[in-house]
This record gives structure tokens, C-alpha cells and sequence, in this order.
């Protein structure tokens, strides 16, 4: 299997599902010309010409919303928004328009639209470019949100995601473009499956994102103290893979949920609170959760260093958990 | 400028009128004896808008409407007893009950929504037009908002964008000059033509209880829209009854009430056609036809049955073979 980039990954996604329905359009600012912020849309005017690749002005909430009438009237939009902070400008598309077409319109009309956009922090892009919001579009009904941590499965979601019938919004990580893995086209990720990237016996870490890979690196390191740490990466945060995590929670007994998202209210909430709810009796411990302090994601490199989930938060965590939750 | 429309063409504006005053004259009494339940904008008083425009639409035509949508939809030909049913919030309505009053679409005739948002129908009808013309449908999208959406940052993106791009859409703007119990005056401080003018984008402000003005000039901008880009159609029209159903209009002096009354475009669209030497007799029976058609349609909207919980529960997302 050859090695791909992550953004190439989704460059691929772009390429393919463009290739595979002319009724797939790319949208956003810069995506055309310049192949977008984050190069993700690179080469696809020239291959597909400005009717179906087209750079916008800078009106977040036009461009989504007009996605959404795209999508009424027959078009499969797919829209960059350059950061996922500047969504707050399209949160009316998104939350009043998209996610409720269908269902008050009463199944008339579908909406195949997808949004694509990065989060998270690591770059020190600072407050107003580092926020990690996916909690925001889970908590609407209508939308879908899947959270990629690899090449393949960013690949295989938004081939998914192009052909969902459904809005969906397609959540990067801008500090995860050049992470490197492997790549096979064929491969399939429906939306709403979830992927246990390490089998364990002690403990279930649940996560999604870029944190799969700093559960792994823990996975790794907890060796050493004989616990065998099973990591289960969601990919998709709505729907969310319930079966596969209370199944896992039934053969290791505790659990840890990792994000990078703020902790307060955010997905990790509702996984912890539905565990609790379904499988109780199956828990010799409190279900931990680990998310970022909150607080507005820090300019500086020294603080947000301090910032940023470490490997030794989510290890604390797991321990606290070994020991029935006393940390 | 085209001549003015011909007698057989007036009529049939009149008759689109009549519809809608009488379908939304017996919302008034459905809604006072609480069969229709949330509440309601009527556009009495406004019919000529709703009428002229889509007189100037094709089937291939797409439509986004506001809140106070329920002329455009009648209008654009929705079906009246899936209408009544969805306003009575039953199973057989054109949204299965899901919607209500500010949310009606109906697929079949390309009408894309009516909006409980201000102003956010005009930039998923941008949408719309893009979609025309990337496909080359040769449609327009035909988009009304009232003067209040004039504040609202979608139009001016909207504006911009279907400059930008020569999209084939027809903004069509109600000017009643009120935004809900605010006069327009005190909150908005330019002009429609003034926005125009500064995009670029050609606009023709019309009297809209003059339902012939309205349709010649929508004729004219739709068709240049459909190939040479934006064009906007401001229509001064007046709101006759409250912002909703139930307001007592405290804000609104006697003087303006009565004025309104005199600008009633179906006694203007009356008169017109008389002086053209139609028979009183004619419109009459006209008026009889629609009354028994609404008569009916109310009939049948309260036979239907309420919608089932389950079923719009699992009408959330399309149910896919693909899932999980
Ligand atoms: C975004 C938003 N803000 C406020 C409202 C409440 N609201 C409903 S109608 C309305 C006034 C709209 O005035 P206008 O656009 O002139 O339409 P008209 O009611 O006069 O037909 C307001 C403020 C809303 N529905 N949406």
C-alpha cells in the first residue's frame, strides 16, 4: 500500500468523488486558484474548470447557505471554511437551514452537502484560529460530524461523507496535513462506524482526532506498568458508534475519554454520561475524562504547550482509572 | 417597457389574488377558533406581489420566500388543501405537519422554503441560482424578503456575490415599510436602489398594489435575470392587517389603517379590469369559484389526520442502506 499524506488524502477524496458525480461542486475562499489555505483543493480547477471549483469572497454565511439551495436544487456542494472558528458566522446555514431541511420541509428535499473544516490548535494560530467546536454541530439534530485521525480514514469519510445524502461536517486537523499513512482507495468508512486502532485488555480509551495518535503513544508507554490499554478511534462523532464502545467497556471494565476539545460540555460529556446510562454495571471505575482546560486556546508557545493534552494527562487519567477512579 | 397586460392575463392575476385573500381571510377565523395553531403572517394587502411575480416564473424556476410567504406559495401554485393541511399542522400538509405556516415548500413546484429567519431565504436562493447555472437548467431563482432583511448582512453578501458571479436570480423585495412593529425608516438607513446601484445590479422599483405594473416588470427582470445577471424588483407595497395574527396594531395610527385600505390591490386590479369594459358579473363569479375551492380545502384539512410521532422521529436523516 502506498503512503499519502493526510491532506493529499483529502485532496484524493476531492479528486475521486468529483470524478465519480459532476453534480459535486468545491466552494470556499481561496480553493480555486490558490488550492486552498491548506492546499487541500490544489489542482482541482484545472481539472475540473471554474464551473464546479469556485473561489468565494469572504461571506462565510452566504457561501453556506448558499450550499444549502446548491444542494435543494440539485448540486452536491462541498464547502471549505478556512478555519473552524469562522463557522460562527455560518452557524444559521448550518444549524437553521441545513440540518433542518429535510425533516421540516417533511422528506421533500435532501440536502448532500458537506462542510469541510479544520480545527484545533498546535500552530500557535492563537485564540480565533485554534478552537476545536465539533460538540456544537453533534448537538444538532439533522447534521453529521466525522472526525478523521489518518490518511485513509480521511480518504474513505469524505468519499462517505460527498455521497451522504445528509449535511455533513467534515472536521480536519490543521496540524495533522502532513501526517504521513498508508492509503488503499478501496478502502470503505461509513459514517457512524467507529475503528478500534488497538485492542487491549485493562482499559478503553475513547477518542477521535488528533488525540488517537497520543493514546496510542500512552497505549505504548503503559506497557512498561502492565496495562494493556485498548484505543478505539470514533471517526464519527454524530451518529457515534455506541455498540462498538459499550462491547469494549464490557471486556475491560473502565474507560477514558480523550478530546481535544475544551472538557466542559463537550463530546466526551455525552459518550461518559451514555456509558454510565447503558452499561453501569459493567464499570469497576468512573468513567475519566480528558479534554483541555477551559480556556481560550493560548497565543504563546510556553502556554500553549501547557495547554495542549500531554501524554501524561491521559496516563494520569488511566491510572485513575486502574486504581477504581481515586486519582 | 411592454404594453400593459391583456384582459384574459389581468383576470387570471386577479383570480391568483382572490386566492390568496381568501385563503388567508378564512386563516383569520381558522386562527381566532385556534384550528390553526404557533401563529401566522398574513399578506393581505400584499397579494399583487406574490401574483405579478410569479406570473413572470417558469416550471423550471426555483422560489425562496420569507415568513410572510403564504401568497408567494398560492401563487406558485401549491396545492391549496396540502396548504390548509399544513398550516393545521396535519399528516396529509405539504411538510407532513413538520413545518407550519413560516415553513411550506413543496418540491414539485421548485419552491424551496418559506424562512422563519429574516432574510436567510435570499442566500439559499443564491444558492439556488448557482446551481442553475452551473447545471444549465436556465432556471432563475426567485428570491422575496421584505424591507426589514434590508439590515440583515446576507443581502449585502448576496448581493455581492450574485453581481460577482451573474447569477440568474430576481430579488424581489416587499417594501411595506414595516419590520414587525418597528417602522424600516428608523432602522435601515440607505435605500434598495442605493444597494443596487453599488453592486451593480439594475433595479426597478414598482407600485406594488398595482398587480399589472408588478407583473410587467417582473416579466422584464426575470427574463433579463434568466441570461444577464442579478436584477432586483422593489415592490411599495402595505401591510393591511398586523404583523401577525392577534397584533393589535397599537403602534400604527388610524390615518395609516384607512390609507392602506384605499391601496387594496384587488380593488385596484377590479377597477382596472372594469375600465377595460370586463363585466362586474365576471370577477364576481370568480370570487364565488374561489370561495368554494377554499371552502373545500379547509373542509379537507380538518378531516386529515395528525401526523405519527415515530415516523417524523425517523425522518431526521434519509435513511440510508450505507449507515452503520
Ligand atoms: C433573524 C431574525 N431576527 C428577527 C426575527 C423576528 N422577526 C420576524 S418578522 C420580523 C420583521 C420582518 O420585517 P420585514 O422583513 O419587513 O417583513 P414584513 O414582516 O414586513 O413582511 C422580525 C424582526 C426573525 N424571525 N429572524
Amino acid at each position: 500500500m502506498a503512503e499519502i499524506r493526510y491532506m493529499e488524502a483529502i485532496n484524493r477524496a476531492l479528486q475521486d468523488g468529483m470524478a465519480a458525480d459532476e453534480s459535486v461542486i468545491v466552494m470556499g475562499e481561496d480553493v480555486a486558484r490558490a488550492g486552498g489555505s491548506f492546499k487541500a483543493t490544489r489542482g482541482l480547477l484545472d481539472k475540473f474548470g471554474a464551473r464546479r471549483v469556485i473561489d468565494t469572497p469572504i461571506s462565510e454565511s452566504t457561501i453556506v447557505s448558499a450550499a444549502v439551495g446548491a444542494a435543494m436544487t440539485g448540486l452536491k456542494p462541498v464547502v471549505e471554511i478556512m478555519f473552524m472558528d469562522f463557522v460562527t458566522l455560518a452557524m444559521d446555514a448550518m444549524v437553521n437551514q441545513a440540518a433542518k431541511a429535510r425533516f421540516m420541509f417533511g422528506g421533500q428535499f435532501n440536502v448532500p452537502m458537506v462542510l469541510r473544516t479544520p480545527h484545533g490548535g498546535g500552530l500557535n494560530a492563537g485564540p480565533q484560529h485554534s478552537q476545536c467546536l465539533e460538540a456544537w454541530f453533534a448537538h444538532v439534530p439533522g447534521l453529521k460530524v466525522v472526525c478523521p485521525s489518518n490518511p485513509q480514514d480521511a480518504y474513505s469519510l469524505l468519499r462517505a461523507a460527498i455521497d451522504d445524502p445528509d449535511p455533513v461536517v467534515f472536521i480536519e486537523h490543521k496540524a495533522m496535513y502532513g501526517k504521513r499513512g498508508e492509503f488503499d482507495a478501496t478502502v470503505v468508512a461509513p459514517i457512524g462506524k467507529a475503528s478500534i486502532v488497538r485492542p487491549g485488555r485493562d482499559v478503553t480509551i475513547v477518542t477521535y482526532g488528533s488525540t488517537v495518535h497520543t493514546a496510542l503513544q500512552v497505549a505504548k508507554q503503559l506497557e512498561a506498568e502492565n496495562i494493556d490499554i485498548e484505543v478505539i478511534d470514533l471517526r464519527s462523532l454524530q451518529p457515534w458508534d455506541e455498540a462498538t464502545v459499550y462491547e469494549s467497556v464490557t471486556r475491560t471494565h473502565r474507560v477514558v475519554v480523550v478530546h481535544e476539545a475544551v472538557k466542559s460540555y463537550g463530546c466526551g460529556a455525552e459518550i461518559a454520561a451514555s456509558i454510565t446510562e447503558n452499561v453501569f454495571y459493567e464499570l469497576d471505575a468512573p468513567v475519566m475524562r480528558v479534554g483541555s482546560p477551559f480556556m481560550p486556546v493560548p497565543f504563546a508557545t510556553s502556554l500553549e504547550a501547557q495547554y495542549v493534552i500531554k501524554p501524561a494527562d491521559i496516563a494520569d487519567a488511566v491510572r485513575a482509572a486502574m486504581a477504581g477512579g481515586r486519582q | 417597457m411592454k404594453k400593459n397586460t391583456d384582459s384574459q392575463s389581468l383576470l387570471s392575476l386577479y383570480r391568483t389574488m382572490r386566492l390568496i385573500r381568501t385563503a388567508e381571510s378564512s386563516l383569520i377565523k381558522l386562527f381566532a377558533d385556534s384550528e390553526i395553531p404557533g401563529f401566522i403572517h398574513l399578506s393581505i394587502g400584499q397579494e399583487a406581489v406574490a401574483a405579478g411575480v410569479m406570473s413572470a416564473l417558469e416550471e423550471r424556476d426555483t422560489v425562496a420566500t420569507n415568513h410572510r410567504g403564504h401568497g408567494h406559495v398560492i401563487a406558485r401554485g401549491m396545492d391549496i388543501d396540502l396548504f390548509f393541511k399544513e398550516l393545521m399542522g396535519k399528516d396529509g400538509g405539504i411538510c407532513r405537519g413538520r413545518g407550519g405556516s413560516m415553513h411550506v415548500a413543496d418540491r414539485s413546484k421548485g419552491i424551496l422554503g418559506a424562512n422563519g429567519i429574516v432574510g436567510a431565504g435570499i442566500p439559499v436562493a443564491l444558492g439556488s441560482a448557482l446551481a442553475h447555472s452551473v447545471r444549465g437548467t436556465g432556471g432563475v431563482a426567485a428570491v422575496f424578503f421584505g424591507d426589514g432583511a434590508m439590515a440583515e448582512g446576507v443581502l449585502h453578501e448576496s448581493l455581492n456575490m450574485a453581481a460577482l458571479w451573474k447569477l440568474p436570480i430576481l430579488f424581489v423585495c416587499e417594501n411595506n415599510g414595516w419590520s414587525e412593529f418597528s417602522p424600516t425608516s428608523e432602522q435601515f438607513v440607505a435605500a434598495l436602489g442605493d444597494l443596487g446601484r453599488a453592486f451593480g445590479i439594475p433595479h426597478v422599483l414598482v407600485d406594488g398594489n398595482n398587480v399589472d405594473d408588478v407583473a410587467m416588470a417582473a416579466q422584464e427582470l426575470a427574463g433579463q435575470a434568466r441570461t444577464g445577471g442579478p436584477r432586483i424588483l422593489e415592490c411599495k407595497t402595505h401591510r393591511i392587517r398586523g404583523h401577525f395574527e392577534g397584533d393589535s396594531q397599537k403602534y400604527r395610527n388610524a390615518e395609516e389603517l384607512t390609507a392602506a385600505d384605499g391601496l387594496d390591490p384587488l380593488r385596484c386590479a377590479r377597477a382596472l379590469i372594469e375600465q377595460r369594459g370586463v363585466a362586474a358579473a365576471v370577477m364576481d363569479g370568480i370570487d364565488a369559484e374561489v370561495e368554494a375551492q377554499v371552502a373545500a380545502s379547509v373542509l379537507a384539512g380538518r378531516a386529515d389526520r395528525q401526523p405519527d410521532f415515530a415516523q417524523a422521529f425517523a425522518d431526521v436523516y434519509t435513511a440510508t442502506a450505507a449507515q452503520g
